[in-house]
């Protein structure tokens, strides 16, 4: 039954608690990252001979440590070695008990100290991303140089530099206080949402890496929630990102063109995905500890709930996006408002709402998009025209291009035939 | 008698499975089931949702608490249940074979049900429809 395709998914599944655990104990991510390839190796030469063992994950970690320190004592030049043996361990040997029992205690924080590390706020975003691909979750460079879209040389070099930064920064190694804790939470949840916000944002390059990042980044938020399961906007986050990635298929036409909410067949949403995203909302809100995460979700969960785009409830967006605009003032959720502002009380009222943004969002392809049609519904449109060719500009993909030139070419039509 | 047959498994193992690798694992487990359904012997059948969606209620007398699972220390979590109806433990087990041998991993505990009535049984009257025969006489 330890068939190999077993294997990996248990080196995987087993990687953030072994690596965080060997980070604890030798302090040094590179020296970690050796141990945890040479548990790895060992474990493919021997679970397919002696089988499984009960927990992958405390072996693992036990055979790392040994490798590790072997190793320390081969450079020290101490006393030799016993002989040449493979490390053999007994599934049922004791210390492997020991070494489980140890881990156990630290579990938690040894993960999200791994993930925190990733964060680092002198890190440019981009950055915090691939170390965090490559370190927590083990992609390979050249997986995430193609997520990227840059050459596997030049993610190669971003990500050592980022590791050495990382080095020098020195993430205390104490049990994290309350405090501290709390910090590192929300570190590590922007980090995921960054993530998954790289895979569903842009439609350029690679479609089916992108959604694997979406995957990737529902992983680490489930692998935070089960660390975590009291913590309230960890469930939004993960009900936010499982709601959204419901809509993957039905977002791209078949020849990758960009289909909007209200176009999308709802037919093609996941209706697992999201029956487990409103589960976790209505869990998420019985805490009364409201979050924009949380809120960002109720938002989403309003449209995954709606029959069709005709039944959504817009007033109740709106006031969603009222809370989300005190818990959190950004120009973006006030021109996301807008949208549902144009539903209840038409387009003037959303343009008045969106015109003061101007100044902070004129580099944002979304706003002129937004204004464009806005413009367009009012039949001012040279306006319009103006306002699309803006976001052409500013597109920041082939499909987001495509999409508004669709726009544009209805323009045309229109104004040919009325 | 009414066997369950609840599914364990590491969900940490079972959230890295692909889509496909999922979809392929549960078109093997409909032949074991539309097997079972033929022979008369399948119940409800239920595959859970995540643990991170749980909410844990103690016993007890102070029972107002509420808790969020999952248990992070817990090694496999039940993920799903199958109910069954045959005369024999035996059968019981040559079932829970079949569906072992198309699943990829974990572990499958086979458990009697036991009779749980304390509304009464339909026949006794727990139902609107047997209220009038059964009523007590007055």
């Amino acid at each position: 039954m330890t068939d190999m395709a077993w294997i990996t998914g248990a080196l995987t599944a087993a990687r953030p608690q072994v690596l965080g655990a060997l980070l604890r104990y030798f302090r040094v991510l590179d020296a970690a990252e050796d141990a945890f390839q040479e548990a790895c190796l060992r474990a493919l030469k021997t679970w397919p001979v002696k089988g499984p063992p009960r927990d992958p994950a405390a072996w693992l970690i036990f055979v790392g440590r040994n490798f590790a320190l072997d190793e320390v004592r081969r450079r020290a030049k101490q006393t030799e070695l016993p002989a040449e043996e493979e490390l053999v361990i007994d599934h049922e040997d004791p210390q492997e008990e020991l070494a489980e029992r140890l881990d156990a205690s630290h579990y938690r924080d040894d993960i999200l100290r791994l993930l925190f590390v990733c964060c680092h706020p002198e890190l440019p975003t981009s950055q915090q991303i691939a170390v965090a691909l490559r370190i927590v979750s083990g992609l390979t460079v050249k997986e995430i140089a193609r997520a990227f879209l840059v050459s596997e040389s030049a993610m190669e070099q971003r990500i050592t530099r980022a590791k050495a930064r990382i080095t020098a920064a020195e993430v205390p190694f104490d049990t994290p206080g309350a405090p501290e804790r709390a910090e590192r939470l929300a570190a590590v949840s922007t980090m995921i949402y960054l993530i998954f916000n790289e895979g569903y944002s842009a439609s350029g390059g690679n479609a089916h890496v992108r959604v694997s990042l979406c995957e990737e980044a529902i992983r680490l938020n489930r692998l935070l929630l089960r660390l975590f399961p009291g913590e309230s906007e960890i469930m939004g986050l993960l009900a936010l990102l499982l709601l959204q990635h419901a809509r993957a298929t039905a977002r791209l036409d078949p020849e990758s063109n960009i289909v909007l909410l209200e176009d999308q067949d709802r037919g093609l949403w996941d209706r697992e995905l999201i029956a487990e995203g409103l589960a976790l909302v209505e869990k998420a809100i019985r805490h009364h500890r409201i979050g924009s995460y949380q809120v960002q979700a109720a938002i989403a969960a309003v449209h995954a709930q709606s029959a069709t785009a005709a039944d959504t409830d817009w007033a109740e967006i709106d006031r969603l996006y009222e809370i989300l605009e005190t818990l959190q003032p950004s120009p973006v959720v006030t021109l996301n408002r807008a949208v549902a502002v144009s539903k209840l009380r038409g387009p003037a009222e959303a343009l008045k709402m969106i015109e003061p943004l101007a100044p902070k969002l004129s580099g944002y392809f979304y706003y002129y998009g937004l204004k464009g049609a806005l413009l367009t519904q009012l039949g001012q449109t040279d306006d319009a025209r103006a306002n699309y060719n803006k976001a052409i500009s500013l597109a920041n993909t082939a499909a987001e291009a495509a999409h508004i030139r669709l726009h544009l070419d209805r323009l045309q039509k229109d104004s040919e035939t009325g | 008698m009414l066997y369950s047959i609840l599914c364990y498994e590491s969900e940490a193992l079972a959230a890295g499975r692909t889509k496909r690798e999922d979809d392929a694992m549960i078109g093997r487990l409909r032949g074991v089931l539309q097997k079972l359904k033929a022979e008369g012997k399948l119940g409800p059948v239920a595959r859970l949702m995540p643990t991170t969606t749980a909410t844990h209620i103690r016993s007890g007398k102070e029972s107002s608490a509420v808790f969020d699972g999952p248990f992070a220390e817990t090694k496999e979590q039940l993920l799903g249940f199958y109910v069954i109806d045959c005369p024999t433990l035996e059968e019981a087990i040559a079932a829970a074979r079949l569906l072992g041998r198309e699943r990829s991993h974990g572990t499958l505990e086979i458990r009697p049900v036991a009779t749980f009535n304390p509304l009464g049984t339909p026949a006794e009257g727990g139902l609107p429809a047997g209220h009038s025969e059964a009523g007590p006489s007055k």
